[in-house]
């Protein structure tokens, strides 16, 4: 069998795709995450639970309404997006121009409440939820088995990156939101209507995370606390790239996933604390991230 | 311009009085303190004072930094838990007496603060919350993986050992005047800290910062001299807890720790001197009580989190220093 560096290429592959699955999630949670950033100046602590929900609205849209992966992937997130929208707009609105840590406070809070509840009703163990018929099987590349569902996984993902990418920097929508970004001051002189554009914002982007967390049942299993531990882990990605920019969110998320999962192949013992290593080295030699402007 | 910045600042800084003057505004609420400390093991629980004592200390030490040098760590569990486990099997394993053991756990938070201050304060605000949040999962990682921590179980039996080898600890009344006499120690070091001149620049970097470059401090220098104390301190607080309830475990170094002594702190009082130790009391009475309602707990908390940043946002004792007109 042919081997890299003593590793089976077929365990290798298998762990990239893996790795490349991670980077997905990572670069739609950490796209959602700048986008916020950048219009409301809060991070959004509360960012795993929505990954979460969207997660459980599938679960739940096909256990009690016996509505399907299709319908609830598009259901879900839309849901998920609006009940953002309405937090944005009973809460988030009221500590506007205040210092960002209490915008970070909230949002914690907001993500023990969701958690917390979620698991009164559901318990830790989570449940399992079946892969689409149309997605299931696979094909066997010669190097490597490719399941179906992965491949669509990591194909919309890389889609919805650059559908936001597109949204952002090439249609009218888009530049409002950066010129909001600039100053929202001067944009709502202008006549456009900023809290509008902000509470729409905010719905989009945790419609993205609801949105990954659909895609993410299938693979993990559906449980409140999936998102508790990725927020960290996304939370560094940011570190790491810096969130001034959409394409530096997107390429810092899959290649922190892909390295990942390599490091599951050579030292597994480091994989879950590669990123975090990686986030301290960047620190020591270009704290603003990668892709960062100045601070 | 003055006046511009002198009307920004919140109600509770404006009109303050001098920091000698502050300092004796403290005492009759000091002496409270005292009394109260030296009453309570005679109607309450000695071990769940204790804890509410080890507690009061952490989030005091977590105050330092929050309250009065303007950083948010959303990774202190690194600090409290690492001295637990170091405490913890100093005592267990190696034999030391409990002086040493506790000794042995504030040095390896006070190096590992150091560590991680010199990484997070290169960025500032909402990027140094993330950096010391990833760094102290980076570190629960870690703990559960080596074999000293025990995993999953953690360090059991920890020995409470002999005061200078002396004074049997085992007696729950005995532990709680040590637990008592540490705890005031480092209340008052941090008191003393906070008004001392190294205090005054700590509060000038957080009002700000580019201000007090320009006067010539090295703003850099006071942030991590703060942070090491902060950890070293939380250190102390985590080392006490392990030789009290004789246990090392995860939960300590998990975020949800971190999450906890924030709570403590938001509820109390951002930048108060006794906030910190009413939020505490308040945090652990609230979970014990609600211990039984099981996993309603963190909803609870984060409730607590929500109503504080919206509407509550001096917390406790800030409220009551703004009805009093007095610091607190």
């Amino acid at each position: 069998m042919t081997t890299v560096f003593g590793v089976p290429i077929q365990a290798l592959f298998g762990q990239l795709l893996v790795g490349l699955i991670n980077g997905s999630f990572y670069a739609l949670l950490s796209l959602g995450l700048a986008i916020i950033f950048g219009l409301l100046n809060i991070v959004n602590f509360a960012h795993g639970a929505f990954y979460m929900l969207g997660a459980l609205g599938a679960w739940l849209l096909l256990e009690h309404f016996g509505v399907g992966y299709w319908p609830a992937l598009i259901i879900s997130p839309l849901v998920v997006g609006l009940f953002g929208a309405l937090i944005e707009r009973t809460m988030l609105k009221r500590i506007r121009g205040l210092d960002p840590i209490y915008g970070l406070l909230l949002t914690f809070g907001l993500a023990l409440i969701i958690q917390g509840v979620a698991r009164n009703y559901f318990g830790v163990s989570g449940e399992p939820y079946d892969m689409p018929p149309q997605l299931t099987g696979g094909k066997n590349l010669g190097f490597m088995f490719l399941p179906n569902y992965r491949a669509w996984v990591v194909l919309v993902s890389v889609l919805l990156c650059a559908l936001t990418w597109f949204v952002t920097e090439r249609t009218r929508l888009g530049s409002y939101l950066r010129a909001a970004t600039e100053n929202p001051l001067l944009v709502q002189a202008f006549g456009i209507n900023v809290p509008r554009l902000i509470t729409l914002t905010y719905g989009l982007g945790v419609g993205l995370a609801a949105l990954a967390g659909v895609m993410a049942a299938p693979i993990y299993r559906v449980s409140p606390l999936m998102g508790s531990d990725l927020i960290i882990v996304v939370f560094a990605v940011v570190v790491i790239g810096g969130m001034g920019s959409i394409f530096g969110s997107i390429l810092t998320g899959f290649a922190l996933g892909v390295i990942e999962g390599l490091t599951k192949v050579y030292y597994p013992e480091a994989s879950s604390t590669v990123v975090f290593v990686i986030m301290a080295l960047v620190l020591m030699v270009k704290p603003t991230g990668l892709f960062g402007r100045t601070a | 311009m003055t006046a511009r910045v002198e009307t920004e600042k919140p109600a509770a800084i404006r009109g303050r009085v001098p920091a000698r003057g502050e300092a004796r505004s403290l005492r009759i609420p000091t002496l409270v303190l005292i009394a109260v400390c030296v009453v309570a093991p005679f109607v309450i629980y000695p071990v769940f004072l204790m804890k509410m004592l080890c507690w009061a200390l952490f989030a005091c030490a977590f105050n330092l930094l929050l309250g009065y040098v303007g950083l948010l760590s959303f990774g202190h569990a690194l600090f409290f838990g690492a001295a637990g486990y170091l405490t913890g099997h100093a005592a267990l394993v190696w034999g030391f007496p409990f002086e040493l053991a506790l000794l042995t756990g504030v040095a390896t938070s006070a190096v590992l603060g150091l560590a991680v201050g010199w990484l997070a304060i290169r960025r500032q605000g909402i990027y140094f919350a993330m950096i010391t949040l990833a760094l102290a999962q980076m570190f629960y990682f870690f703990c559960l993986r080596v074999p000293f921590t025990g995993g999953e179980d953690g360090i059991q039996g920890v020995p409470r050992g002999k005061l200078l080898g002396l004074i049997s600890l085992e007696g729950n009344l005995t532990l709680y005047w040590v637990v008592l006499a540490i705890f005031l120690f480092g209340f008052f070091f941090i008191v003393r800290v906070i008004h001392s001149p190294f205090g005054q620049v700590l509060k000038a970097v957080r009002e700000n910062e580019p201000r007090a470059v320009s006067l010539g401090y090295r703003a850099d220098h006071y942030k991590l001299i703060a942070f090491v104390l902060s950890a070293a301190l939380s250190g102390l607080a985590g080392g006490l807890k392990a030789i009290v309830f004789q246990l090392a475990s995860l939960t300590d170094v998990y975020w949800t720790t971190s999450g906890e002594v924030i709570l403590m702190v938001l509820l109390g009082g951002l930048g108060t001197v006794f906030g910190p130790i009413v939020g505490a009391v308040a945090i652990v009475c609230v979970e014990s009580f609600l211990a039984q309602l099981g996993g309603w707990v963190t909803v609870v908390q984060g409730g607590l989190f929500v109503i504080c940043v919206l509407a509550f946002r001096r917390g406790v004792i800030g409220e009551l220093a703004r009805v009093l007109r007095r610091p607190l």
